[in-house]
Parts: structure tokens; sequence; C-alpha cells
């Protein structure tokens, strides 16, 4: 239903065809939270996947000792924000989950600060998904998810949750904290899904 | 949550029961319907939208703009206004080399048409407790902190506790640029001085008035503490602003003491 706003041009551009529709390419990064930015001290970090069966955990020193994937990707935030060619650090969920025998489909991403969001399973592994702690070479910043998040780029990006302190799977998809507050249940940026 | 609501007989509580807490999201066509301006450097501006589901206090809009070569470019607006109604009004700030805010400031005019999408945000908002509001009992007090156009959201909030006469405290702590920057000075005062009154505490950075008590400077965590409901009552907080605002406020408030599950946040971008 789109019509012309009388007197907006925008900013003479070209569209490039790598952001998804209703995007603006930044080269800052912005941040959405929805309170004050945890602190969370990596000696008392730990990650934990927990299943149907019991509970697999990483403690930050066994955790940094995995195999680590350079990543770079670009991110799409539902605040019409993206940015391209970002380069993260981190632990792929395959590696993750090499262990881990569950036959639960969904996963409840769970945070310091005690926020949640809602990712299918095979959303998250085959290489599309990590618990990244470094961002542009450097230890990822607490206002960015520091000490680690989770990241899973084809996704809008409070899917990627911040300060990330473990997986809890589960029989039924169910909405997340972000989720609860009108964020969409699923969350694709290509498709623009935004709110419910 | 509607049932509740509609007992009572305050007509403020029965057009807040006509706007369900979460009301549906969608686009919108808006047209609009004033302009002016609200300070040198912002403008506020009314919409009338068709189907509007009425708002939450604190909830946001995306805005689309569409230029005649089909490009769009589509940005979040706090909602000034809440309740009932299909009229919204929001408050623009003019970033410099902004794409978006300042065709909004400087361009728009009355009868324009734009795409809303909206109500947007579940989380940031406040609405009259009418239980509360009944027995007046163990209503945990409300502190909201601005920072420049940050109000917008924290006034909509203020505006619903006059309109319900809610008798929860209401404290405002709002940091702008000088006098001048002041977003709905008027409808502050106003509140101000109503039955159901809020308290404004004005922080200037860059100019303050003539006669001000202090130096003009950037909230510091001692000012924070001394206008700020302190921790111990255990007031509700909701801050507002650009990030690196917000930012700063928030993690004061945590070390000052306040639980960080009380503190709701909205930024903006920036730094
Ligand atoms: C939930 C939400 C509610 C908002 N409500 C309001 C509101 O009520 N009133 C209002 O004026 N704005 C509000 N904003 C900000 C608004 O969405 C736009 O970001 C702002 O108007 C700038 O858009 P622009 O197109 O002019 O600038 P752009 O062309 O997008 O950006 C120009 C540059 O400024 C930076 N920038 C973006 N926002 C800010 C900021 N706040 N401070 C400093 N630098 C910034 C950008 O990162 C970029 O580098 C809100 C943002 C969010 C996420």
């Amino acid at each position: 239903m789109s019509f012309i706003t009388r007197g907006f041009s925008g900013r003479s551009r070209e569209r490039d065809e790598r952001l998804p529709p209703g995007q603006t390419l930044v080269h800052d990064f912005p941040v959405l939270s929805a309170g004050p930015t945890p602190e969370v001290d990596t000696a008392e970090w730990e990650f934990t996947i927990r299943t149907e069966s019991g509970e697999h955990r990483w403690n930050w020193d066994e955790f940094t000792a995995l195999a680590i994937d350079d990543v770079d990707t670009d991110i799409h935030c539902v605040t019409h924000w993206s940015k391209l060619g970002t380069s993260w650090r981190g632990v792929s969920l395959d590696t993750l989950f090499e262990h881990v025998e569950t036959e639960q489909e969904y996963v409840m991403a769970h945070s310091y600060g005690g926020y949640t969001t809602n990712v299918p399973l095979d959303e998250l592994l085959d290489g599309k998904a990590w618990v990244a702690f470094e961002f542009d070479g450097e230890p990822l910043e607490p206002e960015h998810g520091g000490p680690a998040r989770l990241l899973v780029p084809h996704l809008y990006f409070w899917k990627s949750a911040k300060w990330v302190r473990g997986l809890v799977m589960m029989d039924q998809d169910e909405p997340g904290f972000w989720e609860q507050n009108g964020y969409h249940l699923h969350g694709d940026p290509w498709t623009e899904e935004r709110y419910w | 949550m509607s049932e509740a609501t509609a007992q009572t007989t305050s007509p403020a509580a029965a057009s807040a029961a006509a706007v369900p807490a979460v009301p549906r999201s969608g686009w919108h066509v808006a047209t609009v319907a004033s302009t002016r301006r609200e300070t040198p450097n912002a403008s506020r501006i009314e919409l009338e939208v068709d189907g509007w589901p009425g708002n939450a206090a604190g909830q946001h809009l995306d805005v689309r703009l569409t230029a005649p070569d089909g490009y769009t470019a589509t940005r979040s607006y706090s909602i000034a206004s809440s309740g009932a109604g299909t009229r919204v009004t929001l408050a623009v700030d003019r970033l410099p080399d902004g794409e978006v805010s300042p065709y909004l400031v400087d361009d728009v005019r009355a009868g324009d048409m734009l795409e809303v999408h909206g109500p947007l945000g579940a989380f940031f908002v406040w609405a009259p407790d009418a239980a509360h509001a009944a027995a007046a009992v163990d209503a945990r007090p409300v502190q909201l902190i601005a920072g420049g156009s940050g109000v917008v959201p924290l006034y909509a909030m203020a505006e619903a506790h006059g309109v319900a006469q809610d008798p929860t405290r209401f404290r405002l702590l709002y940091s702008v640029r000088s006098p001048d920057d002041v977003y709905f000075a008027d409808e502050l005062r106003r509140l101000a001085e109503a039955s159901a009154p809020l308290q404004l505490d004005l922080v200037y950075t860059r100019r303050a008035p003539d006669g001000w008590r202090t130096p003009p400077a950037r909230i510091t965590r001692e000012v924070l503490e001394s206008a700020v409901i302190p921790a111990a009552e255990r007031p509700r907080v909701f801050v507002c602003g650009s990030t690196g605002f917000v930012e700063r406020v928030a993690d004061w408030l945590v070390e000052l003491g306040h639980d960080a599950r009380s503190i709701r946040t909205e930024r903006y971008g920036g730094t």
C-alpha cells in the first residue's frame, strides 16, 4: 500500500542488495536493550545446554578452548539498522551440540539479566549460529552483549541474545522475553518478520 | 483485563479500558493533522491515523517515508499521546546529518500522508493501575529519566498519570541543553501543578536559566542520586534518550542500589 510521501527524496544512494527490506545501512553499532547492561565477570561466567536428559556445562576457560570460528557476516536489527561485513570470533553451535543428544526441537536462549529469546534448533545448526566473544578483533563489550552473545545473523539481531548464559531445549516453540513484548516469534529480516 | 477496568467509573479509566494492554500492531495510513515547532531543533507532529487501535503510554511506532523513485526509509518514533482514539502525537528532534528527522522537523506539513506501523513495544509502558487507584495501596513510585527527545514516551506516561489522577508518586528528571530545549514545557508545568502531581527536576547541560542554582553540566552520578527517588523506596524507573545517555544513567542507577529488574530503558541510537 505504498504511496509517495510529498517532499521526501531520501538520500541519493544505490540500493544495496545485501540490505533486507526496510533496513538502513549504519556504520556505528546501535544498541537495543530493555534494561541496564549487566556486568558479567568471566571468572563466574558459565554456559550450559539443558536437555530432557541432563545438562552440559562449560566455564570460560573450557569454552574458549573449544574450536573457534572466524565469522564474517551482515547483521540486521529490528529497529531498521543493518551493518554489513562485521567480523566476529566464537564457538559454533555445531561444536557445542556435537555431544548433546536431544529429541527436543526448540531452544530458549537465557541471558544474564534474565532475558530470553526462542529459536528453533535447526536454525542454530549447520553453520548458522555461534556463541561469539570477540567483535572486530576485540573482546565483546558489555553494551553489545559481552562477555559472550549468541550470534544468529540470518535472523533479526534480538535473537542473537546478549550476555547469553545457556540454552534450554523445549518440546514446543514458546515466546521469549522479546517475543512476549511484541517481537515476532521467528524474526526473518528478508520477509520482515518484525512484530506479531 | 478490560473487564476489570470497565467496572470503574472514572472517565479516564473507561477510555483506557477501550485500549487492550497490548493493542495489535499493523500498518496504517496517517495524515498529518498539524505541526508546530516544539523547540528550536524539534517539531511536534499530530497525526490522524486511519484505524489506529489506540496505544499505551510509552509505546512507539515506525514511520515509513517513500520517495518518488520508490526508495523508502523507516524510523522508530515514540508516541507522546496514549489511550483510545486515532490522534497520535510525535515529537521529533533534528539530527544534523539525518535522513528522516530533518524532513519530519522542517518539511512535513498538514495534509501530508505517511505510513505508520504500530503501536509497538509492550515492555516500556506504564498504565494507571485501576486497582491501586481504588485502594491507593502499595503502589511503587515511578521515576522517569529523560535525555533530550527521550522525554517523549515519558511525557506520555506523565500525562496518562495526570489524566487518570493516579495516586502513584511520579517524578521526572529531564536533561536538556537549555531552557529553550524543553519539550512539552507548558504541559509539564501544568502536570506539576495538577492534583496527581508530577515532580519535575530539570538539568541543563549547556545553558541554564538566569539565576539557576548550578552551572550547566551533564548529569552526574551525584545529581542522579539527589534528584531520583531513592533505591530504598523501590521505584520503577523508566530511562529514555540516546544510547550513551541511557547506558550511563542505567549503570549509575544499578551502582546506587536500584534493582536492575526495576529499570526499563529505551535507547534511541547515537552515542
Ligand atoms: C524505539 C525508538 C524510539 C524513538 N523515538 C524518537 C522520538 O520520539 N523522537 C526522536 O527525535 N527520535 C526518536 N528515535 C530516534 C529515531 O528513530 C531516529 O534514529 C532519528 O530521528 C534519526 O533518524 P535520521 O534518519 O534523521 O538519522 P540517520 O540518517 O538514521 O542517522 C544519522 C546519524 O545519527 C546517528 N543517530 C541516530 N540516532 C541518534 C540519536 N538519537 N542521537 C545521536 N545520534 C543518532 C546515526 O547512528 C547516524 O550515524 C527513536 C528511536 C527508537 C529506536
